[in-house]
């Protein structure tokens, strides 16, 4: 009979309506920003730069190699290199960037920078809201906003950055019984390479 | 399928004047393609549509490539009498391979299953010579493809029904896939805090630094 | 007519002509014999509700029929492929996702196997399994909002729409705990994929997977039997099967056409040979049989997600030969395939050797399978122009690249 396809999507309609009375799974649309679903685990936004300790200048694992900003797809990234050395997670001296920009109105969240970090240096953030008045410079992350420390890495990706926390250690362990080893091999005590050059162009194309 | 050599000889039996070449692919991919000379480029390819064996009947893809000129170094060694003495001197000679525009088309069958086949088609240069002989009369599935190689490489299709621009405006000049084009400095780009573009931008629009 | 006419069958088809020798369609005007002579032009686009995009049509109508209609496109054009030229093969990755931004998942298998072709490279079968599950669930979501806004061009405003959004949006849930973006999800890596899945994901993909069937039982008594739609989409925009063939026609469009070629049957990539899945095939063409299509696919998805999911092995997910830093794939070429949701979408790459590709093309199904769309168009309405176009499914960031 004409008419009973539309009759039988109405009354499918109409079971959607009143099931949304009594049902949950019905119930889709979340009121936001009053109303926010759990955020998972993996999500991400923009990266951000991860500091050890509580001195988010000295304490940056970057280690301004620079792989990131080659390897950036919207070239977003804009780095330039200290001077000044700081020692690493393991105790070399490394070099540290003067300026780290990341243009977050370029940047696309691809996560390819935080692929190629060798030093786990750079994260993906999870925070969103940027709007702000000032479309560039408002959108330029310099080091200072960029840097955040690893407990907050901690709290948005937990298993993460445990896991990296887990490798630093590894690292550290390692470097300790080298140094001690060669220490004991040369008869002198352990020192700090402190003062020596490292390349650390080559440190960031190997296999750090 | 057959191989690339059985079809070559077969198209060569079939067409006769037909010049084929085979191109080695050295990638693990191992697809390897058939060079056609443009005069009997669209009777080998109706060989290729039609031939029972064969009957690549899906034109899958078709792109432009653009190859520039390039230099080849060449060193022979030639025995001359310097000074009484007979020496063997090494005379480095560069040599330029002209560049050309390529376009390649990927055949399948959809019948029977099988591909794909390759065929090149090469200009004789990268600025006059440039024509080559359109395949949308054999393959519908052409039409739009080959205009967008003549819109993004510059090859012009003879014989194809509606060639136009097809991406890039009417007005527009150049060929933006070319190897050696250059962008346009005076463009609306978005501007970025550490972009160069700003600097040349700013040389047409001098209020905006 | 019955509602099913559109059922699945072992090949073959109705056998169509060409509409003239080749030729195509006329490219002068002609006046239909009741109109009255009077012609119009109209520029459908680019900003217009219906077209999905910025797309442009230029139509020419006889009174409310079109007589020549050509589609215009690059208002969204970026010059994807010379951006790849100019960057890595895996800086290239994350742009992939944008050019059919339902599908991203999808397009990064593309691009992975075209380079996993050129490369050498293998990816282990876990990630193999990870890549089939996660491009069917592309599949389902992707087919899912086809329905929904084909509807909406039909004017059944919203309802079929956020039926079909309430689903994909459990499916996006899955790919954002899994990849990390609802969207731009650059998941997939030559030789492999990025992540492994996260623990108990497996189970929240096969708790959505067993509610899809509801899903599609719920939408299809909602439309398949409705009168309005069935008047307005059978017998409508004909695509004959010779000319589907001819004009290089992928994916459901083919399909409803009556040509038997599906990717993951006639050249099977990844592990497709293993499973059981049919491949519908249409009857006549229209657009009934295109939006049938698309529902009877996702069926024969969900039979695959179900036989992916029992036999999923555990082990690794990248190739160990695979680099992330410093890839440089040997000089050559390959041209790598895949069966998307919106019909072939092929990768050509050409290597020179450096850490860039010298030539990266995209093969876009959508782009392709406008050839025919003034085919389709001649004759009809206006209105059903737009009924046409949406039941072909573009996605303008993959036209216009």
């Amino acid at each position: 009979m004409l008419g009973t396809g539309i009759l039988k999507g109405m009354v499918e309609t109409g079971r959607n309506f009143l099931g949304s009375y009594v049902s949950e799974d019905r119930l889709v649309t979340v009121q936001y920003p009053e109303q926010r679903i759990p955020r998972q685990e993996a999500a991400r936004s923009f990266p951000f730069l991860v500091f050890d300790g509580s001195d988010p200048v000295w304490g940056l694992r970057c280690v301004a190699c620079q792989i990131c900003e080659k390897e950036c797809p919207p070239k977003c990234i804009y780095i330039i290199k200290d001077s000044l050395r700081k020692a690493d997670h393991i105790g070399k001296m490394q070099f540290q960037p003067r300026v780290f920009d990341i243009d977050i109105s370029v940047c696309m969240s691809c996560q390819i920078c935080v692929e190629v970090c060798p030093f786990d240096a750079i994260k993906m953030d999870v925070e969103v809201d940027f709007s702000t008045g000032d479309r560039f410079g408002g959108l330029l992350m310099n080091k200072q906003r960029l840097a955040k420390p690893n407990s907050y890495f901690h709290k948005i990706h937990p298993s993460d950055a445990s896991e990296v926390d887990g490798r630093l250690a590894a690292d550290r362990l390692k470097a300790q019984a080298k140094a001690k080893a060669d220490a004991e091999a040369k008869g002198k005590p352990a020192a700090g390479p402190a003062g020596k050059s490292f390349a650390v162009g080559k440190a960031g194309t190997g296999s750090a | 399928m057959e191989t690339l050599e059985q079809i070559k000889a077969r198209a060569e039996a079939a067409v006769p004047g037909a010049i084929l070449g085979i191109l080695l692919n050295s990638s693990p991919s191992a697809q390897h393609s058939l060079v056609v000379d443009n005069e009997h480029a669209l009777a080998v390819a109706g060989f290729l549509r039609d031939d029972p064996q064969l009957r690549l009947d899906y034109l899958s893809n078709a792109t432009g490539v653009d190859w520039l000129d390039r230099e080849v170094k060449e060193s022979n060694i030639t025995r001359q009498v310097v000074d009484g003495v007979e020496r063997d001197i090494e005379v480095t000679s560069v040599r330029v391979v002209p560049g050309y525009l390529e376009a390649v088309y990927h055949l399948y069958s959809m019948e029977l299953r099988h591909g794909p086949v390759i065929l090149r088609l090469r200009t004789g240069n990268r600025s006059d010579l440039v024509q080559i002989p359109s395949l949308t009369p054999l393959w519908r599935g052409a039409e739009f493809q080959e205009r967008e190689i003549y819109d993004l490489y510059g090859i012009q299709f003879t014989g194809h029904p509606d060639l136009r621009r097809i991406l890039m405006w009417d007005g527009f000049e150049d060929h933006p896939m070319r190897k050696d084009y250059v962008d346009p400095d005076d463009f609306e780009y978005e501007p970025t805090p550490h972009d160069e573009v700003l600097e040349r931008a700013a040389r047409h629009y001098p209020t905006t630094k | 007519m019955t509602p099913d006419h559109a059922h699945q069958k072992a090949g073959g088809g109705g056998e169509g002509t060409l509409p003239q020798a080749w030729g195509g369609p006329s490219y002068e005007l002609r006046s239909s014999p009741e109109g009255d002579g009077g012609l119009l032009e109209i520029s459908m686009g680019p900003q217009h509700p219906s077209t999905h995009g910025v797309f442009r049509m230029d139509v020419v109508l006889d009174g409310e029929r079109v007589v020549k209609l050509k589609p215009v496109f690059g208002y969204l054009h970026r010059n994807h492929e010379k951006i790849g030229e100019g960057t890595t093969y895996l800086g290239s990755m994350p742009y992939t996702d944008r050019l059919d931004y339902f599908c991203s998942l999808t397009n990064n298998w593309a691009y992975a196997l075209a380079v996993e072709k050129l490369a050498g490279l293998e990816a282990p079968e876990r990630a193999q399994y990870i890549r089939v599950i996660t491009a069917e669930l592309t599949r389902l979501q992707n087919h899912a909002c086809l329905g929904g806004f084909l509807l909406q061009d039909m004017g059944a405003s919203g309802t079929p729409l956020m039926y079909a959004f309430r689903e994909r949006e459990k499916i996006l849930d899955l790919f954002e705990s899994l990849t990390g973006a609802r969207m731009m999800c650059n998941y997939m890596r030559f030789g492999g994929c990025r992540c492994d899945l996260p623990p108990g994901w497996l189970e929240q993909a096969r708790t959505v997977v067993a509610e899809f069937p509801k899903f599609l039982d719920e939408f299809e008594s909602l439309l398949n039997g409705n009168e309005i739609l069935m008047s307005r989409t059978q017998g409508v925009g004909v695509l004959p099967r010779d000319l589907a063939i001819n004009a290089s026609i992928t994916g459901p469009v083919l399909r409803a056409s009556g040509v038997n070629y599906d990717i993951r049957k006639a050249e099977p990539y990844g592990i497709y040979d293993r499973f059981q899945f049919r491949v519908p095939l249409g009857d006549h063409g229209d657009v009934y049989d295109r939006y049938m299509m698309r529902v009877l696919e996702m069926r024969e998805s969900i039979k695959i997600l179900e036989q992916a999911m029992a036999a999923i092995p555990g082990g690794p997910i990248m190739d160990p030969k695979a680099k992330i830093r410093g890839f440089r794939p040997k000089a050559g070429e390959a041209y790598g395939r895949i069966e998307g949701p919106k019909g072939e979408l092929g990768f050509y790459l050409i290597s020179d050797g450096s850490p860039n590709p010298c030539r990266y093309r995209v093969r876009p199904p959508s782009f392709i399978n406008l050839t025919v769309l003034e085919d389709m168009c001649l004759g009809h309405h206006v209105a059903d122009v737009v009924v046409i176009l949406g039941s072909v499914d573009i996605v303008l960031g993959e036209v216009d690249r």
